[in-house]
């Protein structure tokens, strides 16, 4: 067991900036106004630095910077763009101790989420991209003896790219390393509640990348994300976050003809069927485990497992044990390595949980734990903590309909296979769903017929590189993860070339 | 909110005065301005303030009132807006703007003051909804 000391405390291993500029060109940049937002941590509610406050200005000299490193990023071979995200992960693998930490102070998340997967996860996507990018290839069509058709990459040239707040180093990782080991410049926009992370990553992987190809500008969605995501400086917008914004970067890259991915987030059902509770084996303790995940990063997490759905014939059961697990779950400091539960990320994020919980009860939904704001008594008492808390309820209610963004699951029986199938399905939402059962048939019959981008089948939670990751239907366009990723941030040249010499006949 | 004959009927959509105070400040330095509901993660299941016009709205948008507001005692309206599919989930609630101190993202105005919108519901009764009937697109 570790409790980490404090960034700005005596023997802390974090020191961040007191003041942060903007990251252009290579070099920190004072914010065009001259004005800098306080950056609280949702640990004690305290500031801890400022950071630049952007505006159009600071987009266009972002924009200047990553067109002027652009061409010559494009043009260098992939080993070289390999070597230097290689050289990043391995950067970021010697600090990743620090990284983690720092993290946490930012986001209020448990530090045992940041050392044991956000960071390590940064570290393999790097590494996954940089090997993918080696071993991409064009190819060709060999239209009849005299005509081929070259398919080359290419890469989109300057981007933009909106990173929430959630995990502000995996998020950035997962747009930033397809998009570098393409060959494409990147000016980034953290979130505003989230601004400081990227910049303590880029203090100490900064000198690996050519000056200008990442390019990072903080500030308010309104004054600083705007401008980027409708300039008709940038060739593709990524975003992850909401459905309205989502609809508005769509309206913005439409204006200028561009491409969009996003990622909105989505109501994921995590399906319990009774064969689950066949046995009291370690794959049952596995299964309640998954349900217990809604409480995993506080339950900010796109994919949050935040509808279950319990088999009627197993429901009592298994939602007692469930309860005694949640219950189980360590809320507290969140630099603590024994803590499993943190604070949320914002004071906002807090009120929207409690105001969830309200329409909840007003809908005749029963709390069966939680259901409260947690007061964590000394230093932690500014913080912004929610209980785990589990609702019993109906699909049709707001709270199975919504996402909450907070460590709240809303749990409903089904009856057989088609109640589970159909109750799953019944969201706006497809990005995430977990599936649980012993039986093989069941499992790969239940992945096929839910409609989300994503089932994991007897486990949740996990993100490896190599599995694509996105949505159906309201939750977004594109996916990221997975070497298809690299055709997001890439065009395709075709050079359809003749080898005869024979005129064709027309004139 | 006043109908077309003029009589009182039930609105879906209230403001606090906090909110209706922070609206009559941001107009002054954005002009006009709409609600758009959104839906998802991060900083979604919240209003989204716009300028008027901005979130360009269509036949997939339900339009569930004006809040009929003052500054100074000059009336001005900021209409209200949801998903057509995402008020299928809502229409049985009744919805109050309010603001509470925070660091919402997304491009919603009121952000860099610090503060940010936030939805507070409750159900809407019988009789409300009997009179109500479906919300005009």
């Amino acid at each position: 067991m570790t409790v980490y000391t404090p960034p700005g405390r005596t023997g802390s291993i974090v020191e961040f900036r007191s003041r942060y500029d903007h990251w252009i060109g290579g070099e920190y940049v004072p914010p065009a106004s001259g004005e800098y937002f306080e950056n609280p941590t949702p640990v004690t509610g305290q500031t801890f630095c400022e950071v630049a406050r952007g505006n159009a200005e600071d987009i266009e000299r972002a924009l200047d910077a990553a067109h002027g490193a652009a061409p010559a990023w494009g043009r260098t071979s992939v080993t070289e763009r390999a070597n230097v995200l290689n050289a990043i992960a391995d950067r970021i693998e010697a600090n990743l101790e620090k990284i983690a930490v720092a993290e946490s102070w930012e986001n209020g998340k448990a530090v045992r989420e940041t050392l044991g997967a956000d960071i390590p996860l940064a570290v393999d996507h790097f590494r996954y991209f940089a090997g993918a990018i080696r071993a991409q290839e064009g190819s060709i069509s060999e239209i009849d003896g005299d005509t081929i058709a070259y398919h080359f990459h290419e890469p989109l040239g300057v981007v933009g790219q909106i990173i929430p707040w959630n995990f502000p180093i995996l998020m950035a990782t997962w747009k930033l390393a397809p998009a570098l080991a393409a060959g494409n410049a990147v000016v980034l926009k953290p979130a505003e509640q989230t601004p400081a992370s990227i910049l303590y990553l880029m203090d100490i992987i900064g000198d690996l990348l050519p000056p200008g190809v990442v390019n990072v500008v903080n500030g308010f969605g309104a004054e600083a994300g705007k401008p980027l995501a409708s300039s008709s400086r940038i060739r593709k917008i990524a975003f992850t976050g909401e459905t309205t914004t989502g609809r508005l970067i769509m309206q913005y890259a439409s204006a200028n003809i561009i491409p969009v991915t996003l990622e909105l987030g989505g109501k994921s059902p995590n399906v319990f069927f009774s064969d689950v509770a066949a046995a009291h084996d370690d794959f049952y303790d596995k299964a309640l485990e998954g349900f217990t995940m809604f409480a995993f990063n506080q339950g900010e997490v796109c994919t949050c497992p935040s509808r279950a759905l319990i088999q009627s014939d197993i429901y009592d059961q298994f939602v007692g044990d469930a309860l005694k697990r949640t219950e189980a779950a360590i809320q507290g400091n969140p630099l603590d390595t024994e803590t499993m539960v943190g604070a949320q990320a914002s004071n906002d994020q807090l009120e929207k949980i409690l105001s969830y919980i309200d329409i909840g009860q007003a809908e005749g939904a029963k709390i069966l734990t939680g259901g409260a704001r947690a007061d964590l008594g000394g230093d932690l008492s500014g913080g912004y903590y929610v209980q785990p808390t589990v609702f019993e309820g109906k699909n049709s209610m707001r709270i199975f309909q919504e996402e909450i963004f907070g460590p709240v699951v809303s749990v409903t029986d089904f009856a057989d296979y088609d109640d589970a199938i159909k109750t799953a399905n019944d969201t706006l939402y497809g990005l995430g769903a977990g599936v649980w059962t012993r039986n093989g048939t069941t499992a790969y019959r239940a992945g096929r017929d839910i409609e989300a981008g994503r089932i994991w089948t007897n486990c949740y939670h996990a993100y490896p590189a190599a599995a694509a990751f996105g949505g159906y239907k309201g939750s977004g366009v594109g996916r990221e993860n997975h070497k298809m990723m690299l055709d997001h941030y890439q065009q395709t040249k075709n050079l359809l070339v003749s080898y005869s010499g024979v005129r064709d006949g027309f004139f | 909110m006043i109908d077309d004959d003029g009589s009182e009927r039930p609105a879906r959509v209230a403001v606090t005065d906090a909110a209706a105070e922070l609206l009559a400040r941001l107009r002054r330095r954005h002009g006009d301005l709409m609600f758009h509901q959104s839906g998802g993660c991060c900083d979604g299941s919240s209003p989204m303030c716009y300028p008027a016009g901005d979130f360009l709205t269509s036949d997939a948008d339900v339009h569930l009132g004006d809040l009929s507001l003052s500054d100074d005692g000059e009336e001005f309206v900021v209409p209200v807006w949801m998903s057509r599919a995402q008020f299928e989930y809502w229409s049985h609630t009744h919805l109050t703007i309010d603001v509470v101190p925070g660091r919402g993202a997304g491009f919603s105005v009121e952000a860099p003051e610090g503060v940010r919108f936030l939805i507070r519901s409750r159900l809407l009764t019988d009789a409300e909804l009997a009179t109500l009937g479906p919300a005009r697109g």
